[in-house]
């Protein structure tokens, strides 16, 4: 039809216009100039003979692979009519919502810029260059004075706005009614329901083979593991995305999982990544930023007290110092419902020549942020790959966990589809942790918006991560949520008090993640 | 297709229900709008754009004057098409929408007056609208000018002089010629949107406190 038609055109326009600006682009352009040498390009049939030395050679699969990867990171282009910030959230009451947060975080930030007396950036004198320069493998060591820096919010900060989100056209009487929500989000976002659920995780079903399952050493190898290891090596052999993403919907082998992440995020290492990850360095060296002891103090109060992670807290400071200076990061904001802070060159306030973005990555973390990156360590040791991977990762998935918007995989329909789903198929429980006045998800919040880094075992948590690439989607952290209470439930009956559900959850770290998600979505009776 | 807006005069909402406003309890369900064109004469329809707002299904009527003789008369062109999924969630809630001539049930030629039936079903929404309403007809078509003679008529070629043996065949070169050149002007019209990477405004990155507008 004429609007799919001119849809399709539209999409192909926007990605062309993106990939033209990229590094592949440039690469491409020098391939097709050196292969004019070769004797089966003719003059009179140029395109042609181009393509098809691009098939060959395995340019084209690495197009392929950059579209594929554009394709599940852009949302389609919206209509004509719609202005950018449609793109951004469509709902205008969220829109609202995201932008009085983002008002308190600035003051926050301005107020503790001011009590302390600290400018916001300043560039480094030569001395204090040359000194960090030499301290960059082991900024771990460096014990700065930070006990009168504070996080600028915490999670229970952010869930506390979310129970206040209110649609102003929705009818939120004050009397019990069946409009209202039973959990503590109140907004009628549409969510799966288990029936959708399985459907859209149908590979995690009992007759599909999985890692974290059958892998485990009473299951002999010949069964499923070594044929899915071959399947992978194949998969890495033809260098292909889309089928990587489809294979790691059952778990990566962990040999393989570094280079398999790599395929999908689209992140090769050619020498200019390494280079600007020297240029994000050489900018951390230059600019002191008060964003940095914020990032800071957040790795030693989170990260280095873990005990699987603390052993990369250098590697956390390389990663997050140079990515707040990455002004690449802005680009997801044309999707992303937050907006980047924004300042004024000292003296010149008003003059947009001299307004800047800050940070300049427009992110400004939060108390946890460092353990987005945290079991990324475990998969990459060179400081520039892990850094590509961290940033692909957070501008794909992590920066929804902590942005109000009513895309599915935000944390608003993360919370509401954990509490539909335990309302719907654990009543008695819900009811009983509602009654003693322990809403599960003032308990279960943290360990979403943290992707459940720092809650679980690092190889289950890994393989948790393997599925939400491999589905492009947050929604399993709310499943596994809701899968713990269900494994739990017997304990939380019991309970009598939020403190004491709280000390029921509070050690996840024996959880086998997959086993739990299949039986919550496949083998739960209902 | 080029399109061309119709200035329109949208009357204000009239709520359909049964009973009366005043003492009943929920609120209706069914909203009508009428758009006239009061300055413009019977014309054909290309599009219809507007921003919903918790509409759940749209209904369209026109008015049409089949021709100068017979009387204008209501036609549905479109019947209870949906605009949210889920008429109790927020999907399809705000979004900007077209509709297109291909996609209605009728013929749109000579349309005078517009009436939108809008339902809602569910109870939970206060109010629900459909907003920056705008029509569009089609524009007008390339004008037809009339070519000089040597244009439209041209002289059949004469046959080329036989070239010496050697040479390459004319035609094929020119047709290479010709594809190189397209190459070079799709590359001249090119340009990439990459950005440059700095955050600083010449070297200096001394700020004041952040801004709140």
């Amino acid at each position: 039809m004429l609007q799919e038609e001119s849809d399709l055109s539209l999409i192909i326009a926007q990605i062309v216009q993106k990939l033209k600006g990229s590094n592949l682009y440039s690469q491409l352009e020098r391939q097709a100039w050196a292969s004019l040498q070769r004797p089966e390009i003719k003059l009179e049939s140029l395109k042609e003979d181009i393509k098809e030395f691009f098939k060959i050679s395995g340019w084209e699969k690495k197009l392929q692979n950059a579209v594929y990867s554009e394709l599940s990171v852009f949302p389609l282009p919206s209509h004509p009519a719609a202005p950018p910030e449609h793109l951004k959230e469509p709902l205008v009451y969220m829109r609202k919502a995201q932008g009085s947060w983002e008002k308190r975080i600035l003051k926050s930030l301005n107020s503790m810029c001011t009590e302390l007396s600290i400018p916001l950036a300043r560039k480094r004198p030569v001395g204090e260059q040359k000194e960090l320069l030499n301290k960059w493998n082991e900024m771990g060591t460096d014990e700065p004075d930070l006990s009168l820096f504070r996080p600028v919010y915490a999670p229970k900060d952010f869930l506390e706005v979310l129970i206040n989100l209110r649609n102003p056209n929705y009818e939120n009487g004050d009397s019990l009614s069946f409009r209202t929500h039973l959990g503590l989000i109140q907004v009628p976002l549409k969510v799966k329901d288990i029936p959708e659920l399985k459907e859209c995780f149908v590979e995690l079903g009992l007759n599909t083979g999985q890692l974290g399952i059958d892998d485990s050493t009473q299951v002999p190898p010949e069964l499923f593991e070594n044929e899915h290891v071959r399947i992978g090596q194949k998969v890495l052999a033809e260098q292909d995305s889309a089928a990587a993403q489809q294979y790691i919907r059952q778990g990566s082998p962990t040999a393989l999982r570094a280079e398999l992440w790599a395929l999908i995020l689209n992140i090769s290492s050619e020498p200019e990544d390494v280079l600007y990850y020297e240029q994000l360095k050489t900018n951390v060296i230059q600019h002191d930023l008060l964003v940095d002891s914020l990032i800071y103090k957040d790795v030693k109060l989170t990260a280095s007290n873990d005990d699987y992670y603390f052993v990369f807290e250098d590697y956390l400071y390389q990663v997050l110092l140079c990515f707040s200076r990455d002004t690449s990061v802005l680009s997801h904001f044309a999707y992303n419902s937050a907006s980047p802070p924004k300042s004024y060159i000292r003296g010149k306030l008003g003059l947009e020549e001299y307004a800047v973005f800050y940070p300049p990555n427009g992110v400004i973390p939060f108390h946890g942020f460092s353990m987005y990156v945290a079991p990324l360590c475990f998969l990459y040791h060179e400081p520039s790959k892990l850094y590509q991977i961290f940033r692909e990762m957070y501008v794909r998935f992590f920066f929804r966990l902590h942005s109000i918007s009513s895309h599915p995989s935000g944390i608003v329909s993360l919370c509401l589809l954990f509490e539909t789903l335990l309302q719907t198929y654990l009543p008695q429980l819900f009811y009983h942790l509602r009654e003693i006045g322990a809403q599960p998800l003032r308990i279960s919040f943290k360990w979403m918006v943290r992707a459940f880094s720092g809650y679980l075992a690092t190889d289950q948590l890994l393989l948790l991560w393997d599925r939400i690439l491999g589905y492009n989607s947050l929604e399993i952290l709310a499943v596994l949520a809701a899968a713990v209470f269900a494994f739990r439930a017997v304990n939380l009956m019991e309970v009598t008090s939020l403190a004491a559900a709280e000390a029921v959850l509070a050690d996840l770290s024996t959880l086998k993640v997959m086993p739990l998600l299949q039986i919550f979505l496949f083998a739960t009776v209902t | 297709m080029s399109r061309v807006l119709v200035p329109c005069h949208v009357k204000g909402t009239v709520a359909l229900q049964v009973g009366d406003v005043r003492t009943s309890q929920g609120r209706p369900g069914v909203l009508v709008i009428d758009v006239t064109f009061p300055s413009v004469a019977p014309f054909e329809l290309q599009e219809i754009t507007f921003k919903n707002y918790y509409t759940a299904f749209l209904s369209i009527r026109v008015r049409h004057h089949p021709s100068a003789h017979t009387p204008a008369k209501w036609v549905t062109c479109l019947r209870d098409y949906c605009l949210m999924p889920d008429p109790h969630s927020e999907e399809g809630a705000q979004e900007y929408v077209s509709l297109f001539r291909h996609q209605m049930l009728c013929n749109m030629a000579r349309v005078s007056e517009l009436r939108l039936i809008l339902r809602q079903p569910s109870p939970l929404w206060l109010s629900f609208t459909v907003e920056e309403l705008q029509i569009y007809q089609q524009g007008p078509k390339s004008p037809s000018m009339t070519f000089p003679k040597w244009l439209s008529h041209p002289v059949p070629c004469e046959q080329p002089a036989l070239l010496c043996e050697g040479l390459p065949d004319p035609s094929r070169v020119s047709s290479e010629v010709q594809q190189m050149w397209a190459l070079t002007e799709m590359i001249r019209a090119s340009h990439t949107s990459a950005r440059i990477g700095r955050f600083d405004v010449d070297g200096c990155y001394d700020l004041n406190l952040l801004s709140y507008t």
